[in-house]
């Protein structure tokens, strides 16, 4: 008996930003953020690669595309392990590398709705938040520009059966919610959703061989003028702590009494 | 001939929410930041049912809704439709969301709609245009100046004092009906039922990470966390361990709290726990490594087991 599979079209499409390692402790000299240190995925990114690799795993994907904006270190960065997570081929935005930091969430999301015209994804996946801004914008500002739904802090997905929907579960503040998002779609990716794979050694081979199309920052014919204005950067002070107590009784006599806290 | 000078004032619309229990606290802590930013306040609740609650906080003089019940459950889309709207048809000058997964959700997509470049997490206001926030998980802090003519901003619960919830008597006005533009559909939500102080608005958290070595331990903290009238919070690393549910998590990721008292057990103090929790009041930390990170920024640190420290504490108390 032959069993008809309905061969998948769908592309993934997925956007790896290439940020200051998150174990690095980022510091502040002469009012600027020291970046000669070691860039890797933005670790929410690697999670939105996981979810792609799996959907394309299970049949459901048929093409993964990974697309980041940054300057030629980022193809090292980011780019190949995505491929070698399991992303088919990359696009690379290319510009410099103080460009790339000038860049505003919105001019991001602009530039991902000029390649939409050309890659027509299908489902697009990012991480909730990049480690470096914290701004967490780009999911939900390309679901404006594209007009479609969009699916944050994602926790779980599952694609229907005919392609056209999504169901996603997604983390709110008192819990879970359950969304059905028409696709095409923009979603962002919560740390509970997966667990990033390490990619193997053969994988890490392989993506040395695949495609990366390069385009210009320039041609993306985004407007790069900045909307906002960094007047100030620095350090936070440090709390003053290291205060210490020799057993749980002086803690509850210091709470009680010095602090008041209880 | 004369020119008569006008100062335009701002026009600040607050994104409120409501839950089962009333106006949310990061609600509160927006309308605080909305006033210190000058102007008129006027808040946008979901439907007339928030608008009621929202109508009784201080420092709020309108409230504004749609007259259909099409946002009630709060889908982006949908929401920053209506919103986006209302901002051109009232010409508000800020849109102030508080720092949930709702204003996180909507308030970007209404920059793009508007084409304003929003800002995520200030903590401070320092007049019309120029706010402060943070970003490498809190060790950076930024001062910055935004140019767009409607400015839309996130507002970072913790460095924000919360408006009283009653006192106001606001006006309420039902302007126009939501659009279902069809893109969501909501299914359905599971809410953690909890007894507990909501961990976002807490006078005292106690919060547990590795150090308590097992799940099976994990009562040790919530024990505690009762005997002090405490919200209970959790560390990444016990979260994606299954311990615990993800609302609990604090953290660069998770939420940002400012209790007065924030007690750690067995939490070793990562960067990205640490800016989660670093203003709060006191901290308090127990831990067997006394040169965890967390032990030089605590006000009162003991090196002790938590497995034996905690329960001696609920027991002390």
């Amino acid at each position: 008996m032959m069993r008809r599979t309905i061969a998948s079209n769908m592309r993934a499409v997925v956007g790896v930003k290439q940020c200051i390692d998150y174990n690095i402790k980022v510091k502040v000299k002469d009012g600027k953020v020291v970046k000669d240190v070691k860039h890797s995925m933005n670790p929410f990114d690697e999670i939105a690669m996981e979810a792609a690799v799996q959907l394309k795993e299970k049949g459901i994907v048929k093409e993964i595309i990974a697309v980041t904006i940054g300057p030629k270190k980022a193809e090292a960065d980011v780019l190949r392990p995505a491929m070698a997570t399991g992303a088919d081929k990359s696009v690379h935005v290319l510009c410099e590398a103080d460009e790339a930091d000038k860049l505003e969430t919105l001019q991001v999301a602009k530039i991902f709705a000029k390649l939409h015209e050309e890659l027509k994804g299908d489902i697009y996946f990012m991480g909730k938040q990049a480690i470096d801004d914290d701004q967490s914008h780009v999911p939900q500002m390309l679901t404006a520009l594209l007009g479609c739904s969009q699916g944050t802090f994602l926790s779980d997905i599952t694609v229907s059966d005919d392609k056209t929907s999504i169901e996603i579960s997604r983390e709110v503040d008192d819990g879970h919610e359950t969304l059905k998002l028409k696709l095409p779609a923009v979603v962002s990716c919560d740390l509970r959703l997966n667990t990033p794979r390490f990619p193997t050694l053969p994988n890490i081979m392989k993506a040395k061989k695949k495609p990366v199309d390069t385009k210009k920052l320039a041609d993306m014919g985004v407007d790069l003028a900045s909307r906002i204005q960094v007047l100030e950067v620095s350090q936070p002070e440090e709390r003053k702590g290291g205060g210490r107590v020799a057993d749980v009784d002086e803690l509850i006599n210091k709470l009680k009494n010095e602090v008041k806290a209880i | 001939m004369f020119r008569l000078t006008r100062h335009a004032l701002a026009n600040v619309l607050v994104m409120a929410q409501t839950n089962a229990k009333g106006v949310t606290a990061s609600t509160l802590s927006a309308v605080t930041a909305a006033s210190q930013i000058g102007g008129d306040v006027t808040a946008f609740a979901v439907d007339k049912a928030a608008a009621e609650a929202v109508a009784k906080v201080a420092g709020v003089s309108a409230v504004v809704h749609p007259e259909n019940d099409i946002l009630k459950n709060e889908l982006a889309e949908n929401c920053s439709k209506y919103i986006s709207d209302l901002v051109k048809s009232k010409s508000y000058t800020h849109v102030l969301a508080p720092s949930s997964a709702y204003g996180k959700s909507v308030l970007p997509r209404i920059g793009a709609t508007l084409d304003s470049q929003p800002l995520t997490d200030i903590s401070a206001v320092h007049g019309e245009d120029t706010f402060t926030r943070a970003m490498y998980a809190g060790n950076v802090i930024t001062k910055v100046k935004m140019s767009d003519a409607v400015k839309l901003l996130s507002v970072r619960s913790a460095s924000f004092d919360k408006a009283a919830a009653t006192g106001g008597s606001a006006s309420i006005e039902a302007a126009g009906a939501a659009e279902e533009t069809g893109l969501s559909e909501f299914v359905k939500k599971e809410t953690s039922q909890s007894d507990k102080p909501d961990l976002q608005s807490a006078e005292r958290v106690v919060s547990g990470g590795r150090g308590m070595k097992d799940p099976s331990n994990w009562h040790m903290v919530e024990e505690l966390a009762d005997k002090l009238g405490a919200a209970v919070g959790a560390t990444r690393a016990v979260v994606d361990a299954e311990w615990v549910a993800s609302d609990l998590q604090v953290g660069q990721t998770g939420k940002i709290v400012a209790p007065n008292l924030y007690i750690a057990c067995g939490i070793s103090g990562a960067i990205q726990h640490v800016t989660g929790m670093k203003d709060s009041k006191t901290i308090v930390a127990i831990n067997t490594d006394e040169d965890a990170p967390i032990m030089s920024l605590c006000d009162y640190g003991l090196v002790a087991d938590a497995l034996k420290a905690v329960p001696e504490m609920t027991g002390k108390l």
